[in-house]
C-alpha cells in the first residue's frame, strides 16, 4: 500500500514538473496573440462610448496600467488568470469563464463518446484483422479503414444527416436534446441517446481508423515474440492467449495514441458541433470568431489545453495500470 | 571524405529504390494516379473554365446530368459546380503543400537543433514541442485568422506553424540515436562544422521518414483548410472544396449534391495522398511487406 501511493506520488510529481512550463508557455503565447491585436482596450472604450480626448485615452492608459513595460502587463495578466478571471465578454455579456463552464460539459461528453466508441469500434476491427491476416476479413476493414481515415468528419456528418434525418427522418438532425420537451427520465435518456448518435460517430470515424490500423499492426509484432509462445506451449486456450497476453501488449501503444490525438479530437469537436449545433465550446469559438471576441477565444484556448493536460495525465495512469514495468521507472 | 557515400549508400531507405518498390505497389500507384489528376485538375482550371468560378453561368439549382455543358449542377447561386471543384484543387493543394513545407522547415530545425546538441538546447524545445501539441491546433488556427483578414498566404502560414511538432519528434529521435554512430565520430573528428554534420551527414538518414511523414502532413493540413473555409475563416476572394461544401450546406435539404461533389473530391485527395503515404511507408521498410 505504502509502495502504491509512492509510485502515484512520484507520478503525479513528474506530470505538474512538465505541466508547469508547459502552462506558461500557453500564457505567455496567448498574451502575445493579445498584443499583436491592433489597438488596446482603451481604443476599443473610446470607440465604445462614442469617442474620448486623446487626453483621456492616456489618462486611463496609464490606470489600467497599459504603458507598463509588456513584462508587468504580463505578471499582472498572468496573476488574473491564475484567479479564474479570463475577462469579460460583451458579445455574451458574461464573464469569460462562466461562459466556458456552460459549455464544457457538452464538448466533454462529445469527446468522452466519441473516444469509447472510437476505441471499441479500433480495438475488435483491429483484433479481427490481425487474426485474419490477408484473408477476406483483414482486406475489407483495411479498406473501409482506409475510406474511414479520409473522410473528413465535417463532411461524413452532413452526409449522414442527409442520409438519417432528412431522407429517413430516423434521427434528429441538431442540437443536444429536444428543446421544452417534458420527458421522463428513460425519456430524456434515450432522446440525448438520438441526439448524440450522429455527432459521436462523425466525430469517431477518424479515430476508429487510427485506432484499428494500430491495433493490427501492433498485435501482429506482439503475435511473434517468444511469452507469446511461451504462453501458446503452456496450453492456455487461444482466445486466453489473445486477450490476456497479445491485446494487453497490443493496447499500450493504441493509448501512447490515444492520448497524443486529444488535442486532434477537441479540434475535430469544434467543426463537429457546428455541423450538429450542438451547444458546447467549439461553437462558442465560432460565435466568438464572428463577433471578433478574442478574450472568450484564448479562455477557449486556456480551458482546451488545460483539459488536454488533465487527459494526458489519466493515459499515463492508464498506461500503469496496463504495464506495470512504467511503475518502476 | 569516402566515408560519407559508403555511409549513406548501405542505409536501407534509398529514394530510388524506394522509388521502384512505390511503383511495383497497386496501391501506390493508384494513390499517385489520383494525386496526378488533382494536380492536372488544379493546373489546367484556367484554361477549361477560364473566368471566376465564382460568377453566375447558368440557371440556379440544376441538377446534375440536366445538362450537358454543367455536368455536377448549379449551386442556388447559378455558379457552376465542377468549374469550383477544378479552381478548388489549385487552393487545396497550394495551401496543402506551401502549409507542409513550413511545418517541414520549422520541424526539421528544431528537431536535428534538439537532438544534435541535447542538454539545455533539446530541453527547452521538447517542451516548446510539448506546447505546440497541447494546445489545439485547429483552435491556435481560428484565433490567429480571427485577429486578422484571411488570406491563403496567412492560412498557410498558421496551418504550418502548428504542423511541425510531428516532424520535429522524429527528426529528433533519428538525431538522438545516430549522434554518436562512427559516421558522424568520423565527421567530426575530420573538423567538419556542425551545420554540415547536421545537414549533409544526418538528416540524409531520417529523409525516408519525413517523406512518409510529409504526405501525411499534406493530407491533414488540406483537410484543415477545407475545415476552415467550410466554417467561413477561409479566403474570402478563393473558391475552396470546404466553401462549396461549406455554402451547399445551406441547401442541404433540397440539394445535397452540392454538399457530396466537392466533398468527394476532398475525399478522392485524401485517400490518394494516404494510399501514397502507406505505399511509401511499405517501400523505406521493406521487414515490414513480408509480415
Amino acid at each position: 500500500m505504502l509502495e502504491k501511493r509512492h509510485w502515484l506520488l512520484a507520478l503525479l510529481g513528474r506530470t505538474l514538473l512538465q505541466v508547469i512550463p508547459t502552462l506558461l508557455g500557453i500564457l505567455l503565447i496567448m498574451f502575445i496573440i493579445l498584443h499583436l491585436i491592433p489597438g488596446d482596450a482603451v481604443d476599443v472604450m473610446a470607440g465604445e462610448s462614442g469617442g474620448a480626448s486623446a487626453a483621456s485615452m492616456a489618462l486611463m492608459r496609464d490606470q489600467y496600467g497599459l504603458n507598463l513595460p509588456a513584462w508587468q502587463q504580463f505578471i499582472r495578466w498572468f496573476v488574473h488568470v491564475l484567479q479564474g478571471n479570463l475577462g469579460f465578454s460583451p458579445r455574451f455579456n458574461a464573464p469569460v469563464t462562466e461562459l466556458i463552464f456552460s459549455r464544457l460539459p457538452a464538448t466533454l461528453g462529445l469527446m468522452v463518446a466519441a473516444q469509447v466508441v472510437a476505441l471499441a469500434f479500433g480495438v475488435v476491427f483491429g483484433v479481427v484483422m490481425a487474426l485474419f491476416v490477408g484473408k477476406w476479413p483483414d482486406r475489407f476493414l483495411s479498406l473501409f479503414t482506409l475510406l474511414l481515415y479520409s473522410l473528413p468528419g465535417f463532411w461524413i456528418g452532413l452526409m449522414l444527416l442527409v442520409l438519417f434525418s432528412v431522407e429517413l427522418g430516423w434521427l434528429p438532425s441538431g442540437g443536444n436534446i429536444t428543446i421544452g420537451a417534458q420527458l421522463s427520465f428513460w425519456g430524456t435518456l434515450k432522446d440525448s441517446v438520438l441526439h448524440a448518435i450522429l455527432p459521436v460517430f462523425s466525430l469517431a470515424s477518424f479515430f476508429i481508423a487510427i485506432y484499428s490500423r494500430l491495433t493490427r499492426a501492433s498485435m501482429l509484432e506482439i503475435t511473434h515474440q517468444d511469452f507469446v509462445r511461451t504462453a501458446r506451449a503452456k496450453g492456455i486456450s487461444p482466445l486466453r492467449v489473445t486477450v490476456r497476453h497479445v491485446l494487453r501488449c497490443a493496447l499500450i501503444p493504441v493509448v501512447t495514441v490515444a492520448g497524443l490525438h486529444i488535442a486532434t479530437m477537441l479540434s475535430g469537436a469544434a467543426v463537429i458541433e457546428t455541423v450538429f449545433a450542438w451547444p458546447g465550446l467549439g461553437r462558442l469559438a465560432l460565435d466568438a470568431v464572428m463577433a471578433r471576441d478574442v478574450n472568450v477565444l484564448l479562455g477557449i484556448l486556456f480551458f482546451s489545453s488545460l483539459l488536454v493536460l488533465v487527459a494526458n495525465f489519466l493515459v499515463d495512469l492508464i498506461h500503469t495500470w496496463l504495464d506495470p514495468r512504467i511503475k518502476v521507472r | 571524405m569516402t566515408i560519407i557515400p559508403e555511409s549513406s549508400a548501405t542505409s536501407p531507405g534509398r529514394p530510388s529504390g524506394a522509388l521502384r518498390q512505390l511503383l511495383r505497389n497497386p496501391a501506390g500507384v493508384v494513390g499517385l494516379l489520383i494525386l496526378l489528376t488533382v494536380i492536372l485538375m488544379a493546373l489546367l482550371a484556367p484554361w477549361i473554365y477560364p473566368g471566376d468560378p465564382l460568377d453566375m453561368v447558368a440557371t440556379p439549382l440544376l441538377t446534375p446530368g440536366t445538362d450537358a455543358a454543367y455536368p455536377l449542377g448549379t449551386d442556388a447561386m447559378g455558379r457552376d459546380v465542377i468549374a469550383g471543384i477544378f479552381h478548388g484543387a489549385r487552393v487545396s493543394l497550394l495551401i496543402g503543400v506551401s502549409a507542409t513545407v513550413i511545418g517541414l522547415v520549422i520541424g526539421i530545425l528544431i528537431g536535428s537543433i534538439g537532438g544534435y546538441f541535447g542538454g539545455i538546447t533539446d530541453n527547452v524545445l521538447v517542451r516548446i514541442t510539448v506546447l505546440f501539441q497541447t494546445m489545439p491546433a485547429f483552435l491556435l488556427v481560428i484565433i490567429l485568422l480571427a485577429i486578422s483578414t484571411p488570406s491563403v498566404t496567412l492560412i498557410a502560414l498558421s496551418i504550418g506553424i502548428t504542423s511541425w511538432p510531428t516532424v520535429a519528434r522524429l527528426v529528433r529521435a533519428e538525431f538522438r540515436s545516430l549522434r554518436n554512430a562512427e559516421f558522424v565520430l568520423a565527421a567530426r573528428t575530420q573538423g567538419f562544422s556542425s551545420w554540415r554534420i547536421i545537414f549533409q551527414e544526418i538528416l540524409p538518414n531520417a529523409l525516408p521518414a519525413i517523406i512518409v511523414t510529409s504526405s501525411v502532413m499534406v493530407a491533414s493540413a488540406i483537410l484543415m483548410e477545407s475545415a476552415l473555409s467550410f466554417l467561413g475563416l477561409g479566403d474570402p476572394n478563393k473558391v475552396s472544396w470546404g466553401f462549396l461544401i461549406g455554402s451547399g450546406r445551406e441547401m442541404l435539404r433540397s440539394a445535397w449534391y452540392l454538399t457530396a461533389e466537392p466533398g468527394l473530391a476532398l475525399v478522392m485527395t485524401i485517400l490518394g495522398l494516404n494510399l501514397l503515404g502507406d505505399a511509401l511507408n511499405d517501400a523505406f521498410n521493406p521487414r515490414l511487406r513480408e509480415r
